[in-house]
């Protein structure tokens, strides 16, 4: 994509010189090996993956993805490999991350480059970049120590308010403990905010002043404005970010892996304890042999995959909304 | 001009230093010799070069603490032991990258260490405890059967008419019990679940190994002091968790009932007298779990070392026979302090003798 739009005619119409043209030959084949090398960074990944856990598919066939059981020393017979509660926990945690901070990292982007006066600005910027430094063993740690246990209050309180009612007296169904899906899902969130609210924030400073004026001067309040010319204008953009939020609450392993609750579970009660994918590989990893080494890393390849789909959904829904969008602001 | 100065005296300093400590090395090795022969200290003094090992991380923190106490009788000797875990450590040693491993499971034929490359060396042991927290709750004992069903799921309040027939006389609370349990892979986790299997045979469903298919309502924590913390941090909770790590985060332990029918605290003498009662097999692998004898504390970790039948550098077999030779004899004394449990005098000398087999 990036290629056409570098084709020598789009040069400025200066007489071009000759190291000019050498260099943006150089140039042109400099940028074709990069993207070239990521592709082939992710082949290689995905070929050795999949040879690796070759043989855990080779003996659990289709029902590696829609197996919920994972028991890899049964009492008796063959191991069980189903990755199918694994597959579970990553989506419903990353879900719950996104649903907490896709707003609130809108809110802090618009605000800043919005709303808030100029001063204040900077430090904003700062405070949210530094969150995005915290390593995520903090922000596990923080959670299994800090967090959870004064959750776990809060969600029996939860509980008490929504038993009865039919859907969500099962999704926010008793607490043992603090650590469970939802407090997963809390980390995440707060991990993945600082990404989607930068991203956001550069967005929004690329909608133009004279969109914004024009619809100003229309009388349009400022959050008609918000909504008529920066939402528009930016909703590929605020996608981009709220998926590389989610590839980041997808993959994350350690954090989650401390304060999932480390169990085989698929249900629907978001404060039971579960455990996803990246977290099961870390924890088992290290005392496996065979084909349990081969079955985790097949969960990688299945995490691969799942983050591969989500992506060329996204492409999709972005590439439909934006002709909308335009249509309708014609 | 100053800065000469400053170097030459400096340079004067070092030399004096190093004549000193060179001193100070001759006289102390030449009071030794003619000494008494039993004392040590000489027969390593000799020894020079580089050990690495990776393994089991359970036994870790005595090894570290017998490499510490090795440095001072064998100044030339760096071992390194790195706590990988145990599948680690042997497939590391089977793809040569190490000079010995620490492993708490025996050899399996997918571990990638060759069948008759290696000898096992016992070093220690260890109780795992069933530590639980229960308010109004000091003492409790179990059975293997209640135990069993407690971590199936199958017992879900402690109060339960098992668990009140295990403790005759107290009064249990209708708190749920929390079950807490490895959510990594874990010598730890075969070892309890391996003295179910063997304890409550007809009771315990979920085999054994270093991974179970806990039931799904039970709590993973990583390593023995994220089962420490959950346990610590509910109500009801109740998990196994290695000795140390259950005495540093002040929990309480149950008594287990053993082959005699004794209810035994975890202790180090416990574990000892349970390996007394253990059956030590030809090439040293034994099972201390559910041992007999009145005293013995039945769910016990014994720890291997493997060391390598023979190493193609002879100076390398010195070594390594040297490190095991002191870690079985001096470094025995230090297992007591943290926890861990010596091992009987007549496996002791089973396992010297074991080392002797090593050729180089």
């Amino acid at each position: 994509m990036t290629l056409t739009e570098n084709k020598p005619e789009t040069r400025p119409s200066l007489a071009p010189q000759k190291g000019g043209l050498l260099a943006d030959r150089a140039f042109s084949w400099w940028t074709l090996g990069t993207g070239l090398l990521v592709l082939g960074i992710l082949a290689l990944i995905l070929i050795t993956t999949v040879r690796e856990a070759w043989p855990a598919f080779v003996e659990m066939g289709f029902r590696y993805v829609t197996e919920r059981t994972w028991d890899p020393n049964p009492a008796e017979g063959a191991p069980i490999f189903g990755a199918l509660s694994f597959m579970y926990g990553t989506a419903v945690t990353s879900l719950i991350a996104l649903l907490i901070a896709v707003p609130v990292s809108i809110g802090i982007a618009l605000f800043i480059t919005e709303l808030a006066p100029r001063r204040l600005r900077g430090s904003a910027i700062t405070v949210i970049d530094l969150l995005a430094a915290v390593p995520s063993v903090v922000f596990g740690l923080w959670g299994v120590l800090v967090l959870a246990p004064i959750l776990v209050d809060f969600y029996r309180g939860v509980h008490d308010v929504f038993s009865g009612v039919p859907v969500l007296g099962t999704i926010f169904g008793e607490a043992a403990s603090g650590r469970n899906f939802m407090t997963a899902g809390l980390i995440l969130a707060i991990m993945v905010t600082p990404i989607i609210t930068s991203i956001c924030r550069e967005v929004f400073g690329t909608v133009p002043q004279a969109d914004k004026d024009a619809a100003l001067a229309l009388g349009a309040t400022r959050w008609e404005m918000i909504r008529g010319a920066v939402f528009p204008h930016s909703f590929g953009g605020i996608t981009g970010a709220v998926m590389l939020g989610l590839g980041r609450a997808m993959g994350e392993t350690i954090a989650v892996a401390l304060v999932v609750g480390g169990s085989t579970n698929l249900s629907a009660n978001l404060f039971e304890p579960g455990n996803t994918m990246a977290a099961v590989i870390v924890q088992q990893f290290g005392e496996s042999t065979g084909t349990y080494t081969a079955a985790l890393i097949g969960l990688g390849v299945v995490l691969f995959g799942m983050t591969v789909l989500i992506n060329l959904a996204a492409q999709r829904i972005v590439r439909r909304a934006e002709a909308r969008m335009r249509g309708g602001v014609a | 001009m100053n800065r000469n100065v400053l170097s030459r005296r400096v340079l004067a300093g070092v030399a004096l230093a190093a004549l000193a400590l060179t001193g100070c090395g001759t006289s102390d090795s030449d009071s030794d010799t003619p000494g008494s022969g039993n004392n040590a200290g000489g027969e390593y003094a000799s020894l020079s070069g580089e050990l690495k090992a990776s393994g089991a991380s359970f036994p870790d923190a005595y090894y570290q603490e017998v490499i510490t106490a090795f440095k001072e009788v064998a100044p030339n000797v760096t071992v390194n032991y790195n706590a990988t875990g145990s599948g680690t450590g042997k497939k590391q040693f089977g793809e040569g990258l190490t000079d010995f491993a620490g492993t708490d499971s025996l050899v399996k034929d997918t571990d990638g260490v060759a069948a008759g490359s290696y000898l096992y060396v016992p070093t220690v042991a260890a109780p795992i405890t069933v530590s639980y927290n229960l308010q109004g709750v000091d003492k409790l004992q179990l059975s293997a059967d209640t135990l069993a069903k407690i971590f199936q799921a199958e017992i879900k309040t402690w109060n339960d008419p098992a668990i009140a027939a295990d403790n005759p006389g107290v009064t249990l609370p209708a708190t749920p019990i929390t079950v807490a349990h490895r959510s990594d892979g874990s010598g730890t986790t075969n070892n309890f679940t391996k003295y179910l299997a063997a304890a409550a045979p007809n009771t315990w469903k979920l085999g054994s190994g270093d991974t179970v298919n806990w039931p799904s309502n039970t709590q993973g924590g990583e390593k023995n002091t994220g089962v420490a913390q959950i346990v610590k941090q509910a109500d009801g909770g109740i998990g196994y968790v290695d000795l140390s790590d259950a005495k540093a985060s002040e929990l309480k332990f149950a008594a287990i009932k053993n082959k005699d029918g004794q209810f035994v605290e975890p202790s180090i003498e416990g574990t000892t007298s349970g390996l007394e009662g253990a059956e030590v097999a030809e090439d040293l692998s034994y099972n201390p779990l559910d041992a007999a004898g009145a005293s013995a504390y039945p769910i016990t970790a014994p720890t291997f070392l493997l060391v390598k039948t023979s190493y193609d550098d002879p100076a390398k077999a010195e070594l390594v026979k040297g490190f095991v030779k002191y870690l079985l004899n001096d470094g025995q004394d230090l297992a007591k302090e943290i926890d861990f449990a010596p091992l009987p005098a007549s496996l002791k000398e089973k396992a010297l003798a074991q080392v002797d087999k090593i050729q180089g």
